[in-house]
């Protein structure tokens, strides 16, 4: 685990992308700084980190294209998997190199309420609260940046899945407005749900009758639940978007919340992640 | 060592390993022969543990590659088809990348990288970036990789592939010393090198075992028929005939050389049986010139053609692969006879050298 995390590490930080990363993240946070703190002179670090979480739609998917994927199309992955090495370990080594990567912008970062202190008073606590919300909601986007890369040996396809997640998870707000509130339509979105999963079950199995009765049970009690109680269903769609709403769980933590529900949140959100590019590491020696 | 015990891997409806088994012994050097697509690197891709078998066992040194995967890999040491290599590391930095991979102690680790540099003979290139490597550098910094850490066992794919005929001797060799302390599996599908370096030959087609033995034992297979080879002037009818009056023949061949407007006959004989002279005397008496004479044992290369081509499969869910794999068998067989050719020459430039 650590000879691959200081591989990868060094390897980032010998060519162009770790770099690139580095600059952008530093170049939009020291626009938006300059612009809110130096010439407007707001003394709340914390709104420019929630200005600028936006990088990560273009930032992440840069950095975490080739992490896997590079890997599998140099057919690298040979020596790996065939090292006396866990497949978690590699994905871990890997995936802190990247996040070490992150902590470097971070730690400029970090002396930007600094440099305000000596024009005025900052609250320290709330904007190191944001810079540690920063810093977690970029890991989990990291998280989903290697999961991606390791669907696929193509550095682009890779970059392409993780930017649309990303972007779709940032508007989720927005998407989560789409739907209607009421338990009626919960109650038919959940319907599709289920029947699609049957449709999946069905593709995976090929058994008709096994995927039939799971289809069919989990209808019906889909029904039951409605007729018994409706009123659970109510914004039910909103409530499981809501799970994906990566930047919504960073909110908190810029409005002077030490958010402790947040950072389970994150920290979930990379354990799954971390999890899903392990077991479809080692699914693919199956096929 | 290794015990391999009724591998099958399949793709969707085609089988790429059939049923295989064996068991692998320590300190010896096998080679695994077959034409492209055999399932030679599926299988050494499953004793690796790169890919899991769709059934079967794979046991080494008694630990099971799926069950317990760490301890089973700390035995072996795999050099794939394609080196492993990453092409923004210096060769030293990649050696100290394999070397910390493969947990090798720190106070050992320096020795042990300057010594496998000194056997593949990297040391030279050990601060130039593996990507400015031409192909036979990168394949030695793959064996490199491959021999650290000295594991029981070595699996090389292909090893020679890419390499000028010098570096194939000196790899050959260094092949043959990494006997005295590794057992070394090989594969190729180039037969004269396996016969060269092996102690123990499998030859797999189409993903099934067709023969194991040693490389003597499959030459004696061989041994039963000559074939002899003439181009001849003058009348077909008359040719054959009188060639086929010759004592000990069993039989002729005859075909129209275009080139030259000369007959090409191919006469079969009994091993013994020289007939070279008799033919001579035959032609001249009725006044058919020979051109050009040639005598041909049959040789292992020969029974490896006919044992992976014979066995084909003939399931009818199966006739696309059978189709592909009779391609891929033909130009295989034009492949090991120009090596053939080549290596021959090396071995005798070996001879001359030991002398």
């Amino acid at each position: 685990m650590t000879a691959i995390y200081k591989r990868e590490l060094k390897s980032y930080l010998t060519s162009m992308v770790g770099y690139l990363f580095i600059f952008f993240i530093l170049v939009l946070g020291g626009i938006y700084f300059s612009a809110y703190q130096l010439t407007a002179a707001y003394p709340k670090f914390e709104y420019t980190l929630s200005a600028i979480t936006f990088v990560f739609l273009i930032g992440v998917p840069i950095l975490t294209m080739r992490v896997l994927a590079e890997e599998r199309k140099q057919k690298t992955d040979q020596l790996l998997l065939t090292a006396p090495v866990s497949v978690g370990g590699i994905v871990i080594g890997k995936y802190l190199a990247l996040t070490t990567v992150f902590a470097i912008p971070m730690a400029v970062m970090c002396t930007y309420p600094l440099i305000m202190s000596k024009f005025g008073a900052v609250e320290f606590a709330s904007a190191y609260t944001a810079v540690l919300g920063f810093f977690l909601l970029g890991c989990a986007n990291i998280a989903i940046g290697v999961f991606m890369s390791a669907l696929t040996e193509s550095q682009v396809i890779a970059a392409v899945l993780t930017f649309v997640l990303l972007f779709a998870f940032y508007m989720m707000n927005g998407i989560s407005s789409f739907f209607s509130q009421t338990s009626m339509s919960t109650c038919v979105a959940f319907g599709l749900l289920i029947l699609a999963a049957a449709i999946i079950i069905y593709t995976m199995i090929k058994n008709v009758l096994i995927s039939a009765v799971i289809g069919v049970i989990g209808e019906v009690a889909l029904v039951i639940v409605y007729v018994v109680k409706s009123s659970i269903f109510e914004g039910g769609i909103q409530k499981v978007l809501d799970v994906f709403n990566l930047s919504g769980h960073f909110d908190n933590f810029t409005s002077n919340i030490f958010d402790i529900k947040g950072i389970v949140y994150f920290l979930s959100v990379i354990a799954v992640c971390l999890f899903l590019t392990t077991q479809s590491i080692l699914k693919r020696r199956w096929n | 060592m290794i015990e391999v015990n009724n591998l099958v891997k399949r793709y969707g409806d085609h089988t790429a390993v059939d049923h295989l088994s064996f068991k692998i012994e320590k300190g010896k050097i096998y080679g695994f022969l077959g034409p492209n697509g055999a399932g030679k690197s599926t299988t050494m891709n499953m004793i690796t543990g790169y890919i899991a078998s769709t059934e079967g066992t794979v046991k080494i040194d008694g630990h099971d590659i799926l069950e317990e995967p760490e301890a089973a890999k700390k035995c072996i040491g795999y050099l794939p088809e394609q080196p492993p290599v990453y092409f923004d590391m210096t060769v030293l930095e990649y050696m100290k990348f394999v070397a910390d991979l493969k947990k090798i102690p720190k106070d050992k680790k320096a020795n042990m990288i300057e010594e496998v540099m000194d056997m593949v003979k990297i040391s030279d290139m050990r601060n130039r970036l593996i990507k400015n490597l031409s192909k036979g550098y990168r394949q030695r910094v793959g064996l490199a990789e491959a021999i650290m850490g000295y594991p029981e066992v070595i699996i090389l794919d292909e090893p020679t592939v890419g390499l000028d005929p010098k570096q194939i001797i000196e790899i050959r060799t260094l092949i043959k010393e990494l006997k005295k302390k590794h057992t070394v599996i090989l594969s190729s599908h180039i037969l004269s090198e396996v016969s060269a370096v092996c102690d123990y030959v499998l030859i797999i087609s189409h993903g099934k075992l067709v023969a194991s033995d040693t490389p003597e034992n499959l030459g004696k297979l061989a041994e039963g028929s000559n074939t002899l080879e003439m181009l001849i002037k003058g009348e077909k009818s008359q040719i054959k005939q009188a060639l086929e009056n010759i004592e000990g023949v069993n039989s002729v061949t005859i075909e129209k050389d275009e080139k030259q407007n000369l007959w090409s006959a191919k006469v079969s004989t009994e091993e013994q049986n020289d007939i070279r002279e008799k033919v001579f005397y035959k032609m001249a008496e009725i006044n058919s010139p020979i051109y050009e004479m040639k005598s041909k044992k049959v040789s292992l290369e020969e029974i490896f053609l006919e044992l992976t081509a014979s066995d084909k499969p003939v399931s009818a869910g199966e006739v696309q692969n059978t189709s592909e794999d009779t391609d891929a068998g033909k130009a295989d067989e034009t492949n090991v006879k120009q090596t053939s050719a080549e290596t021959s020459e090396q071995q005798n430039n070996d001879k001359g050298g030991e002398k």
